[in-house]
Parts: C-alpha cells; structure tokens; sequence
C-alpha cells in the first residue's frame, strides 16, 4: 500500500485528496492531509469583506466538511521535510512516513518582510483579520488619499489588488464620497498588469474611474510617521489610508527543510508540478513555481494533469501529461460588473467572449453583468464543487474560441472539442442549495514564523541554505543569429527605459 | 522574432528589443548595450551584477529578480537603483543579454 501524505488542506491540498479517494480505494492508497487548524477559508472572499458585500461566515468552514471519509485528516503544525528520509515531523513531535509527498501549503502574506508595513495603520486584505480591519478602516475613511500598493510578485490572485481599487471607487461613489478621495494605485511593475495587453485595458479603465497610477516603484519601507511609501530611488508617495498588499512567500518550514527558493516557493516541473529534486514530492496549488498565476482555477487545472499522470507516475513511467498555464481570473470592477482574463504559458489575456454555460457567455477583459455574477457565483463552485473534486464547467486546456488574438497564441482552438467538454460538464445549480453551517470560531491573526529582521532587503529568512547554489561564472565566446542576412534589421531594437 | 545588428554583429532579439539567445551575448556586447539602456559606463560593480545574472540564468531558465539579485547574489537594493537608474530590473536584464524578468502572473 502506498502512503500519500498531502501537506496543505487548503485549496489543491482538499481537491486533490477527494480525487484520489474516489478514484483509489484506501488499501491501494493510504491518504493523510495535514493542516494547522480546522477552519477552510474561502479567500476569495477576502476581498469582498472590506466594502461590505460579504460577511466573515461566509468565508469560514471546517475542513472536515470536505476531507473525505477514507483520508485522515492530521491538525499540527509542520516543523520540516525530511526528503532524504521521506518523513515529514510535525510541531507536535509525531513524525508521518510517505512514499509519495504532495505540497500544498501555498504561500501566506507577509508584512513583516518589509520595514514598516506590519504597522497596525497599514491595511491589507489577504487574510481574515486584516481583512476585517481594513473593512472598519473603511467605514472610518471619510476622505483624503487611499494608496493601493503592490508590494512585489508574485501574488496569490495578481488581479486582486486591481479589483480592490475598482472596488474602492465604486464604494465612495455609490456613498456620494468619491470628490473627497484620491484614488492612487501604486505598483512595481510598469502598468497597471504584468500581461501588455490587459495592461493596457486595465490602464483606460483606470483613467476612466479617475485611478493614478504610478508604475515601477519599488518599495524599500512605510514610514509610518510621515505616513508615505517610500521606493529604494527615494521616492515618496503620502497616504492617508494604506492598503498594502504584502510580499506572499511560502511557509518557513519549507526553507527549514531545504526545499525553497528565495521565496520559499518548492522549484517544481512547469508541466507535471514534479519536484525538480526529487521525484516523489510534487507540489500542487500557489506554493510551487508555475509561472502562472497563483490561484484557485491554476490549482483546479493543474490537479487535474496530475491526477492523470498518477498512473503513470505510480508504474514507474514518464509523465505523459502536460499542464499549459492554463488560468482564468474573474475581475470585479464595481457596481456589480466584472469581468475575465483567461490565459496560459503561451497566450496572453486577450479581448472578446467565453463561452460559461448556465450563466451565459463572459466577456474577456471587459465588463459585464454576467462576469460579476460569475464572480459570486464562484464561491458555491467553490465548496461545492473545486474542494469536493467533481467537474467544473470549465476546461483544463485553455482554448482560443472567442478570443480576439493580437499576437502570439497557444491552446486548442478546436470548436467541436470545447463545445464537447462543456456539454459533459453541465453548469452548476445558481442557488445555494445546501449550505454547511459554517463555523462560528474566528481564526486568531497568526505570527509570522521568523522574527523580523532589521534592515537590508527582505526576504524569507532560509534563503541561504535553500534550492541550488549559483554556479560561477564563465564567459562565454558568442555566436552570431544564423538567420537569413537579407532579413537583418540595420537598426537595433531599444526598449523603453 | 526580429534580428538585429549590434556592435557589427547579427543578434536576434523580441519585439521589444531582448536578445533572445543567451548564446549570442558576451561581454563586449554589454558595453554597447549599456549605452542603450542610458548607462553610461560600466564599472566593476555593474560587472558584478552582470555577471551574476549571467551565472544564474542557465540552471532557472529565468532572469533572477531584483529581489533575487539581492538576497541570493548579496547585492545592496539602493546600490542597484544607484548603477542603474529608475528601472534596474529591466535594465540589468537588458545589458546581460537575458529576458525581461517575468512580473510572474
Ligand atoms: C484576497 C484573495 C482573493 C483571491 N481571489 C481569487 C479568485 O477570485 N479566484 C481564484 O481562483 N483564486 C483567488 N485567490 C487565490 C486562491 O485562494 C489561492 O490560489 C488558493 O487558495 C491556493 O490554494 P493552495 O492549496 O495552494 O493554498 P491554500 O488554499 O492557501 O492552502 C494552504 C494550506 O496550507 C496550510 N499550511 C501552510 N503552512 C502550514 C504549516 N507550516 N503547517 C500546517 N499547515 C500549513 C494552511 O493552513 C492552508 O490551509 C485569492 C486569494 C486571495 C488572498
């Protein structure tokens, strides 16, 4: 019998122990999912507490709701991996054996990485407490300059900041406030996206709402006392109320054991989520290194390539499947419109329509009504259909119908094909059929594992001893392009500076 | 994917003006790339930086972010925005010879 170990019952850790179980009876395959506490939050809904269209019970519920009968469910802290000696101890002392280890502990935020921020006075929404104190800084805000700031990438859920800044307009204005309040959208990279072209859609949209961006700042520490932002190149943004969205790393234990990057996030295969160093660790949902986005849909299309390479893996054999990057984001614009980016590794977001059965075609990366309602409608997708392992109505393969291309593309555009996956996925019911009790405990805010460090750039703590040294360096002799002389531009191409 | 010449030689590039090829890059190609990126002159300690980035690309795959270059290389964050001004991450990236960090999605 195989022992599977899961670490993480959060988003992929839940699913893909409900896919194994019904697809494995439990003495081919032993399954233990351990997490730290009992309470699955649905985080998405994070980001609607702090302008008051959700209230904290929907977003907690006990993760024994959605472990299945036939897997143990183990409630302890993880200390580190023993991957030499395939063993995983625990906080408590106890220790787990496996044969095959699946991480998915995801990433959490981090204020305290950055000098200043983990101020109570700056505000964030990307965990419970925060959240809930953002929603009375909210309510207390009664005019002057509201700063959203993107600490650095990656981030779970990357649209996420873009969404709490429409969210934010649409909420002064529906309270008659908005002349009062200076919206300002501070940001590392150089738009308002990291993908051109939903960059610069995201861009008019927030020329339109009367959003300031200010791109490429890199953010050093809060200073507090001045109340202002302020970038290694000494640039100064004030704020009157602060919303920053911290660094996301993954959890310490990781570095401990020796498995992470500089962010503590496990190097993991782009197509197969396979641990780069060793084969029976696969790391499944934000905690990996997919250059996708972190997020729920990433984890649902990623689990379901790997549940098809678990045969194969299990026989010894070569993983045959590929994940593409596939991810789509719902993106809340306010007054109840939203809207879709659907991209993977090859293809970048891209205008038009995507076809959702049962609640009508979406527009890509632009508004409509339907997008929103898309977006609530997630949530009981969510926990009745994503964390429980049956089929969504989308497909795991990003496909190219209705988008309007501009430029490169990847994915299967074959209409019949789509149109098929769709038809055996029916749509969810739109209402709420039966809906666990939630549970009525809150979460305390948690500690960060490290202590803060004083100083210098900021970054998890094991950097140092973790994944793969750099080799030194060699220069190199050069070759020349091997491509057609005839076709050699004589000018030289300059990116903007 | 377009090809250019610089410094004399045939260089392919992306639309935006990357080198694409970390074959086709070597150090009397930084120079001229540097004046492009608006640094004037490239001293040991832009040397360092370069050469990091260079050591570190083959095994990742992957242009080391600033906060990479940092914490793992041990470069000072300030030191980086001083050598190369407003947008190091991009600029370093480009004089190496090495894509475009990834802002990740
Ligand atoms: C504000 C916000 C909005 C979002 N919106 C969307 C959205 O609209 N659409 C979308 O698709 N996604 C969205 N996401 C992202 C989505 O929630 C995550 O991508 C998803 O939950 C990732 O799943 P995961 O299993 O990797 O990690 P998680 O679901 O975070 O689970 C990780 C689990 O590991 C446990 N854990 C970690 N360390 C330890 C340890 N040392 N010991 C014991 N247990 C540990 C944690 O308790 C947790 O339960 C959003 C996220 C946020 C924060």
């Amino acid at each position: 019998m195989r022992r599977l170990v899961i670490l993480g019952g959060g988003t992929a850790g839940t699913m893909v122990a409900n896919k194994l179980r019904a697809a494995y009876p439990p003495d081919e395959l032993h399954i233990t999912v351990v997490d730290r506490d009992d309470d699955h939050h649905y985080q998405p809904g994070y980001l609607f507490l702090p302008v008051g269209i959700y209230s904290e019970d929907k977003i907690v519920r006990s993760r024994h709701h959605f472990i299945p009968d036939g897997v143990e469910l183990v409630l302890a802290e993880i200390d580190r991996v023993d991957a030499a000696a395939k063993a995983v101890h625990l906080g408590d002392g106890r220790s787990l054996e496996y044969d095959t280890l699946v991480i998915a502990t995801g990433v959490e935020p981090r204020p305290d990485l950055t000098p200043g921020a983990d101020h109570p006075d700056v505000h964030h929404f990307y965990d419970l407490p925060h959240s809930l104190a953002l929603a009375n800084a909210m309510k207390e805000f009664s005019g002057g300059r509201l700063i959203v700031h993107l600490t650095d990438m990656p981030i779970k859920c990357p649209v996420a900041p873009l969404e709490f800044t429409f969210l934010a307009d649409a909420h002064f204005r529906e309270r008659k406030s908005r002349k009062k309040v200076e919206i300002v959208y501070v940001t590392p990279l150089d738009g308002a996206f990291t993908k051109p072209i939903a960059s610069r859609e995201l861009g008019q949209m927030f020329t339109e709402r009367d959003i300031r961006l200010e791109p490429d700042f890199a953010v050093e520490r809060v200073d507090t006392e001045a109340k202002e932002l302020v970038s290694y190149d000494d640039r100064r943004v004030p704020y009157d109320l602060l919303v920053s969205i911290p660094l996301n790393v993954g959890p310490e234990y990781v570095a401990r054991s020796g498995l992470g990057d500089d962010m503590n996030l496990v190097p993991c295969d782009q197509h197969t989520m396979r641990s780069l160093e060793h084969p029976d660790i696969f790391v499944l949902g934000d905690g990996g290194t997919l250059q996708t986005s972190k997020a729920g849909s990433v984890a649902h299309f990623s689990v379901d390539v790997f549940m098809e390479n678990w045969p194969y893996y299990i026989a010894g054999r070569e993983l045959p499947h590929k994940f593409d990057g596939h991810a789509n984001c719902f993106i809340e614009t306010g007054h109840g419109k939203g809207m879709l980016l659907d991209f993977n590794y090859g293809t970048q977001p891209y205008t038009g329509g995507f076809p959702f059965p049962g609640v009508g075609p979406m527009t890509l990366l632009g508004e409509s009504r339907s997008n929103h309602l898309a977006k609530l409608a997630f949530r009981f997708v969510y926990w009745e259909f994503l964390l429980r392992g049956r089929p969504l109505p989308f497909t795991t393969d990003m496909h190219l119908l209705g988008k309007k291309i501009e430029g490169e593309a990847s994915g299967t555009a074959n209409k019949d094909l789509v149109l098929g996956l769709l038809k055996r996925h029916p749509a969810p019911p739109t209402t709420t059929a039966k809906a666990a009790k939630p549970s009525a405990r809150k979460p305390a805010a948690r500690k960060p594992s490290s202590p803060q460090r004083a100083g210098g750039p900021k970054t998890p703590a094991a950097s140092r001893q973790s994944a793969g040294p750099v080799p030194d360096y060699v220069p190199i002799v050069a070759v020349d392009s091997t491509a057609d002389p005839s076709t050699i531009l004589p000018d030289p191409i300059i990116p903007k500076f | 994917m377009p090809t250019t010449r610089i410094g004399g030689r045939a260089i392919d590039v992306n639309d935006e003006g990357f080198l694409t090829e970390y074959s086709q890059w070597d150090e009397n190609l930084a120079p001229i790339l540097a004046g492009y990126a608006g640094v004037e002159d490239l001293t040991d300690e832009h040397w360092k930086v370069l050469r990091f980035l260079r050591a570190d690309y083959p095994a990742r795959k992957e242009t080391a972010t600033l906060r990479r270059v940092a914490s793992v290389g041990g470069f000072d964050m300030k030191e980086l925005f001083r050598l190369f001004p407003g947008k190091p991450a991009k600029k370093m990236a480009y004089i190496a010879g090495l894509p475009k960090p990834k802002g990740c999605v």
